[in-house]
This record gives C-alpha cells, sequence and structure tokens, in this order.
C-alpha cells in the first residue's frame, strides 16, 4: 500500500487500449479474423500506488502489460507516461523512456539467462543505459540494489540455477529496480512461488515502494493477495473493464455481477459451503468470437434483455467507482430490464 | 541443601533438548555461512566434473591434444626432412633407421605422417571455425529475425545440402584451384549447413524467452541481444558441432587429396599418402596401412570426444 501515493500525481495513463491478434489464414496469410485480447481498456495509475488488475486466465490481463511495456504493439490506444505518448517513441527517446517502465516477470526460472552471472543480469538495464561511466560505479549501484533486495554481495559471481524461486525473483526485482522506474508492472509475480516465499516478496515489494516511490501495476488472478497489496483495483474479463474501484470500495462493495461471483469464490478460513455460493457456470466464451453485447451476459446470473444487445458503458456509481453493467443504467426502460428467461446454452444441467 | 535436580527431571530434559536445538541451528547456520563462501560452481565447473567422469572422453581429449601437440612440432619430432628423396632407399619396410618405413622416392614415411597431421588438423580445424562463422550468423539471422530472411536462408540451407557432397567438393576445388587455403575453404563452405540449421533451431527456441524480452524492455538492441544472450546459450551447441564436423572435414581432405585435389605434392597429407600407395599395396601393404590408421585413429578420437562433450554439455543429459 503506497504510503507515499498521491491521488493528483499521474504517473502512467492509457486511453482506449485496445489488442487484436489476427489470425492467419489461407496460402496468403490473408487474415479475416481475429483474437480481441483487449478491448478499450482505459485507466491511470499515480505516483506510489499499487495499481491491480485482476481476471480469470485469458482475459487479457497480461496481454495489456504487454502492451504498455511495447513488448507488443497495441492496435490501438495510447499511454501516456509522465505526460508523453510512450506508444508513439522512437529511438533515443524510446530507450530513455524505457529506463522509467520495467516489468517483473511471472516465473522465476525463465526470466533469467542461465549463462549470466547475479551481478551482470541485474546491471543489465545500467548497462544498456550506459548510466554510469566507470565500472567501480555500476559494480558499487549493483551492490546497494542487492542489498535492498536482500540478496547476500557474496552471490555477486554466482549463477541463477545455483538459487532457490523466491531469490531468484529477488534477482529479477533488483533488475527491475535498478534504474529506479516511475512504474513496475508486476505480472503474476507471486503465484510461482510457496506461500510463505509469496509474504516475503510481497513485503519486499511494499517496502521498496515505501522508500522508492515506485507505481506498481499488480496483474494477479490471486484475489487476496490483491486485497492485501492493491490502492486501486480494475477488474477484467474477456479483453474488457468490468469494474475499477479503490481496494476498500471494490471489496466490500462490489457492483458487477462478475465482481461478486469473483469475491464469493476466494477460499476463506470459515464455516461456509461452497454449495451456498455463486459460482459461476460455463466457460469463458472464446476471444476469437465474443458474445454480443455484455461480454459477460452468457453467464450473467442478472442477465435482461438488454445484455446480449448493447455495449455497456461504464458508469459512476459511487465516486472513482466505476462499474461496466446495464443494472446500473438508470435510462433503461422495463421492457430492456426485463430479465433474459432463456438458459445460457452452456449452462450445466444440475444432476440429481 | 538444595537438591539438585535428577536427570529424569522433565522440566530439565525439555530444557536439555531446547539448549541442544539452538547448539544444532548454530552449527547449521555456520555451515550455511560457510557454503556462501564457497566457490562459485558455474555452467562450465559442472560441465567439466561431468566430462571428467567418462573414461573414453578424456582419453580422446589426450589423444587430440596429442594430435594438436604433433602437428605444432611437426619440425621437432620428425627423424628425417619430410620431402628428402633417397631413391636408393625406397620402398624400404619398417626398420630401425625408417620405424614406419620408407616410400617410392625413399621418404621416410614416419616424418611424412608426422608433417601430414598439420595438414589433417589445420585442413579439419580451419575449414570448420569458417562453417562455424557462416553457420552461426546465417543460422541467428534465420532464427532471430524470422519471416522472409529465414525462407531465403532456409532454402539456401536446403540447396547446399541437397548437393552430393563430393561432387560440389570437386566443383568447388576445380573453380577455385587446388592448395590448402582453397581447401579451407571449400570445406568450410560445405559443413555451414548443418550448423546453420541447429543454431536457427536453439535461437527460434530462446527468442522468445523472458530474459530476452526483459532485455527489450530495457531498450536492448539486436546486435546485444545476439552476442549477451543467443551465443552465450548456443555455445555447447557451436562446440559439439564444430567436434563432429572435425573428422568429417579430414575425411573430406583425405578423398579430396586422394583424388588429386587436394593438397599438391610434395607436401604430404594423410590422404595423398595413400594414393600414391595403391600402386604398391601388393608388396609394400604398410605404405597404405599406416596413413589409414592415422586417419582412422583421429577421426575416431574427435568423433568420440564430440559424443562426450554432447553429453556433458547438454544440460538435457544431466539427470
Amino acid at each position: 500500500m503506497g504510503k507515499n501515493m498521491d491521488a493528483n500525481d499521474v504517473v502512467l495513463e492509457v486511453e482506449h487500449l485496445t489488442k487484436h491478434y489476427p489470425i492467419k489464414k489461407g496460402l496468403f496469410g490473408k487474415s479475416d479474423t481475429c483474437v480481441h485480447a483487449v478491448e478499450d481498456v482505459s485507466f491511470e495509475v499515480h505516483r506510489g500506488e499499487t495499481f491491480a488488475i485482476v481476471g480469470e486466465s485469458g482475459c487479457g490481463k497480461s496481454t495489456t502489460g504487454k502492451c504498455i511495456l511495447r513488448l507488443t504493439e497495441p492496435t490501438s490506444g495510447t499511454v501516456m507516461l509522465d505526460g508523453k505518448d510512450f506508444t508513439s517513441l522512437k529511438g533515443d527517446d524510446l530507450v530513455e523512456a524505457r529506463k522509467k517502465l520495467k516489468l517483473i516477470f511471472q516465473d522465476p526460472y525463465s526470466s533469467l539467462n542461465p549463462r549470466m552471472t547475479v551481478a551482470d543480469i541485474i546491471a543489465e538495464p545500467i548497462d544498456i543505459a550506459k548510466t554510469y561511466a566507470t565500472r567501480a560505479e555500476r559494480d558499487a549501484r549493483v551492490d546497494q540494489i542487492m542489498q535492498a533486495v536482500g540478496l547476500d554481495l557474496s552471490y555477486r559471481a554466482r549463477y541463477p540455477h545455483e538459487f532457490s524461486g523466491g531469490q531468484r525473483q529477488r534477482i529479477g526485482i533488483a533488475r527491475a529496480i535498478v534504474l529506479e522506474p516511475e512504474v513496475v508492472i508486476c505480472d503474476e509475480p507471486v503465484s510461482a512461488l510457496d506461500v510463505s516465499v509469496q509474504a516475503k516478496v510481497i513485503n519486499l515489494l511494499e517496502k521498496l515502494q515505501d522508500d522508492m516511490g515506485i507505481s506498481f501495476i499488480f496483474i494477479s488472478h490471486d484475489l487476496s493477495v490483491v486485497k492485501h497489496i492493491a490502492d486501486n483495483v480494475m477488474v477484467m474479463y474477456l479483453g474488457h473493464m468490468m469494474e475499477r474501484a479503490s481496494d476498500e470500495e471494490l471489496f466490500s462493495n462490489p457492483a458487477h455481477p462478475y465482481t461478486q461471483a469473483l469475491l464469493d469464490v476466494i477460499p476463506r478460513i470459515r464455516r461456509e459451503r461452497i454449495r451456498d455460493k455463486t459460482i459461476l457456470q460455463g466457460d469463458v466464451p472464446s476471444p476469437t468470437n465474443p458474445p454480443s453485447g455484455c461480454c459477460f451476459h452468457t453467464r450473467c446470473t442478472k442477465c435482461m434483455r438488454v445484455c446480449g444487445e448493447r455495449v455497456p458503458e461504464a458508469h459512476e456509481i459511487a465516486p472513482g467507482h466505476l462499474c461496466a453493467c446495464h443494472l446500473y443504467d438508470e435510462s433503461l426502460t422495463d421492457e430492456e430490464r426485463t430479465p433474459a428467461v432463456e438458459v445460457p446454452l452452456d449452462a450445466e444441467i444440475p444432476q440429481a | 541443601m538444595m537438591l539438585k535436580p535428577s536427570k529424569s527431571d522433565p522440566k530439565v530434559e525439555r530444557a536439555e533438548r531446547i539448549a541442544a536445538d539452538a547448539v544444532a541451528a548454530q552449527e547449521s547456520e555456520r555451515a550455511k555461512a560457510a557454503s556462501g563462501k564457497r566457490k562459485a560452481s558455474s555452467y562450465w565447473a559442472v560441465s567439466w566434473n561431468i566430462f571428467k567422469r567418462n573414461k573414453l572422453g578424456v582419453f580422446c581429449l589426450g589423444v587430440v591434444i596429442a594430435l594438436v601437440l604433433v602437428a605444432i612440432f611437426a619440425p621437432l619430432l620428425a627423424p628425417y626432412d619430410p620431402d628428402a628423396q633417397t631413391l636408393t632407399n625406397m620402398l624400404q619396410p619398417p626398420s630401425v633407421a625408417h620405424p614406419f618405413g620408407t616410400d617410392e622416392y625413399g621418404r621416410d614415411i614416419l616424418s611424412r605422417i608426422i608433417y601430414g597431421c598439420r595438414v589433417s588438423l589445420s585442413v579439419g580445424i580451419v575449414s570448420q571455425v569458417i562453417a562455424l562463422a557462416i553457420g552461426f550468423f546465417a543460422g541467428v539471422a534465420a532464427g532471430y529475425f524470422g519471416g522472409k530472411i529465414d525462407a531465403v536462408i532456409s532454402f539456401v540451407i536446403q540447396v547446399f545440402s541437397s548437393f552430393p557432397f563430393l561432387l560440389f567438393a570437386i566443383v568447388v576445388m576445380f573453380v577455385l584451384g587446388p592448395g590448402l587455403v582453397n581447401l579451407y575453404v571449400a570445406l568450410g563452405l560445405l559443413g555451414w549447413t548443418s550448423t546453420a540449421r541447429l543454431i536457427r533451431g536453439d535461437v527460434m527456441r530462446l527468442k522468445g524467452s523472458e530474459y530476452i524480452q526483459s532485455c527489450k524492455i530495457s531498450g536492448g538492441k539486436s546486435f546485444r541481444i545476439i552476442i549477451k544472450h543467443l551465443l552465450p546459450n548456443c555455445v555447447s551447441t557451436l562446440i559439439v558441432v564444430t567436434t563432429l564436423g572435425i573428422p568429417n572435414a579430414i575425411l573430406s581432405e583425405a578423398s579430396l587429396s586422394f583424388l588429386g585435389l587436394g593438397v599438391q605434392p610434395p607436401t604430404a597429407s594423410w590422404g595423398s599418402m595413400i594414393s600414391a600407395s595403391q600402386a604398391y599395396i601388393q608388396t609394400s601393404t604398410y605404405y597404405s596401412v599406416i596413413p589409414g590408421l592415422a586417419i582412422i585413429i583421429t577421426v575416431m578420437a574427435f568423433n568420440l570426444l564430440g559424443d562426450a562433450l554432447r553429453d556433458a554439455l547438454d544440460p538435457k543429459m544431466r539427470s
């Protein structure tokens, strides 16, 4: 939770980000269909804030991260970093801007080059940016950052295969923060780790945020971790933004039926039967051929007639609380509000 | 007088156990600290340890080193001038003065074998270094950039590897003219396709890896990615392909010299010695057998060394 969070100071602004992956067909690679990975997503990240993106696998949260970093070019939309349009930068300006934006990977095993020493891995962003003129200054900075993430200095000349998952993730974190970036995208940084190690890594991230004022975009499917670390949360489904609110607001007062269903299935240590809860029926539809209207209407328990016809807009239902659902659209007619009676095609028939 | 607590007192027992645990914990802590100071075990140290366990591989490494030393110190080791003709002494069987006998011009066969080692090894090594350089860059270009570049390079590889090997070598040598340097070039041009193919596969597998993405996020250029990330991860493939390519090149040199397209007389080469010995095979069998054995030993040593290196360097072979 960013202690230094400044609500007026926007570091990163994502506007109408869309990513379609064309599917190549036929002899000449003509593509007529595409995967709708991210569909018109907008949000802003403040300085020192932790902004979480949650959703099921394949909902486009990692693609959103990759588009922000331009690891894959977005189809449309802009990313403003410090007031500059990051999506259109080229050449030296891009290299300069890349210093401010870093990524922490999910898999601590494949994200470190097995043939490089720990010191060289951590120093790579410095070496590319040529921040320090002398070797001694560079090495001193590496030592400093290794201490900051809790790595023993005797590990400098070791290779990644000698470390455990948690230590490897610390190396990955050190590499991401060595240039003191403004925004770090954490793509499921703890989901590959043991629970006890998860807590240590989360605490480390919070400590670094407090010390250096970094903003995190925290991509995760683990709602209990998100609840703990996030300041603001965005819920995604099939590439669409479903709901966006502050951490407390979202968890205490979830508005979107999808968010409610997600929160309902967090395992808690309490006497309650999982059978009493709403469990989403069916599977996530294919992003190649998304449902008409609201993309969630095929699985929604509160589906109305309008839901299959029109894409809901984001309504501000409380200050800072956005929800893209027709339930909160006051302009709808009673006719449109009639519950959709037909059983969704992919609903499971309960067995006796 | 106070009673001393007896040994069987459960409280004391527990206190003792806690104390013992604390000592054990301290010790394990110290052991950890000590292991923290041990020498970093790099990839190469681990590979060397695995390699050392393969006795045949170590023996072959010894043979290869011995061959290289023989090639380097040929002038010191050879008892006679390899090209000095003594026509009164021709086709002598092995004797004390000439351990391997003499050839049809009365030249000492041992000296010619020793000098021939220079030709064979240099052809093997230099041609494979040329093949390695071409193969690595072609493979990286095809695998890393993909698309049209990949299509063109893959097509060229197909064309090169569809030619009958000897025919192609004869054509190249015919165009370039016989001679040692041309032999290097011809065999280098012939050998790069297998390197390129393997490197292309390696690079395609590696280029999506997250550490390369991380390098791109930091603004790393393609040159840096190739040199810092792709090359070190391809080194084991390169070593194995080259070691296994050297015996092929040595055999090709022998074939081409046998056909008179390789090294020109009077320079000694194992292939040209076998070629010359043909006429005398019934009367002076040793003259054909000795260069033949030299080729067999050298080729086998490199092949077995290549196998041992592959076992030691390939992470998938470790378990």
